[in-house]
């Protein structure tokens, strides 16, 4: 199973390491960890805790959805996802986005895509719990130029 | 016409309620019809006009307010996603 949306953690060497387990064709593994960052610009806005919410169902298609799309843009041999839901606390692991190919180029551009598009398609919620009480982190515009830059490159 | 309708993070909290089954008086037809039907319940469900860039999915699949609902859907509501 490529995609996983859970609570648990997850052991990002682990994962790399059962992408290339029992292969002599991959060259490259591009993996990218997402953290729970205190943000600490003051005391009052400093992250204390961060919960993730999801939609069942939904967020695992889109999951998929994004890395089939990725297999068809690249020459990739296995692609790995994990998605942490529930609260965090910073410092946790939120996500991993591993891509195993024959080069370097393939699995960069590919793991980037993903996390990418996993930014501004697969339905998942921030909630930040600060000392000023609880907010729902907005969506950045940065986010959406990132994953828009893939959609220029493709024409 | 019964559908589900699911609602998402802030959303979801500014209208206290996640999911609700519900029986669609005749002629909404699409999924905007139906958020401009839930915007006049009360004071709270104007949240569902206010908020920016509100998003839908009919069946789990993303899609615009043109949409078209039928019987059975599940349609969901939720703000822009910030996960990753």
């Amino acid at each position: 199973m490529s995609v996983s949306v859970q609570e648990a953690d997850f052991d990002a060497g682990a994962e790399v390491a059962a992408l290339t387990a029992g292969r002599e064709d991959v060259g490259a593994v591009a993996s990218f960890v997402g953290l729970v960052r205190a943000d600490k610009s003051s005391d009052a806005a400093a992250v204390q805790a961060m919960t993730l919410e999801h939609y069942p169902g939904m967020t695992e298609k889109a999951l998929e959805a994004i890395v089939t799309e990725a297999r068809g843009r690249w020459d990739i041999f296995g692609v790995r996802v994990i998605h942490r839901v529930g609260r965090l606390l910073p410092g946790d692991r939120i996500v991993l986005v591993a891509v195993a190919s024959a080069h370097r180029g393939e699995a960069f551009a590919a793991c980037e895509f993903i996390m990418d598009y996993l930014k501004t398609r697969a339905p998942f919620w921030k909630k930040e719990e600060t000392a000023g009480g609880g907010r729902w982190v907005d969506a950045r515009e940065s986010d959406d130029h990132a994953a828009g830059r893939w959609e220029e490159e493709q024409k | 016409m019964k559908v589900k309708v699911l609602f998402f993070a802030g959303l979801r909290e500014a209208l206290g309620v996640g999911s609700e089954s519900l029986a669609l008086p005749d002629g909404i037809g699409t999924v905007g019809a139906l958020r401009d039907n839930l915007a006049t319940r009360g004071e709270a469900w104007s949240a569902l006009a206010t908020t920016k860039n509100l998003r839908v999915a009919v069946n789990q699949q993303m899609v615009g307010l043109d949409a078209a609902v039928r019987p059975g859907d599940e349609v969901a509501f939720f703000p822009p996603v910030t996960g990753g």
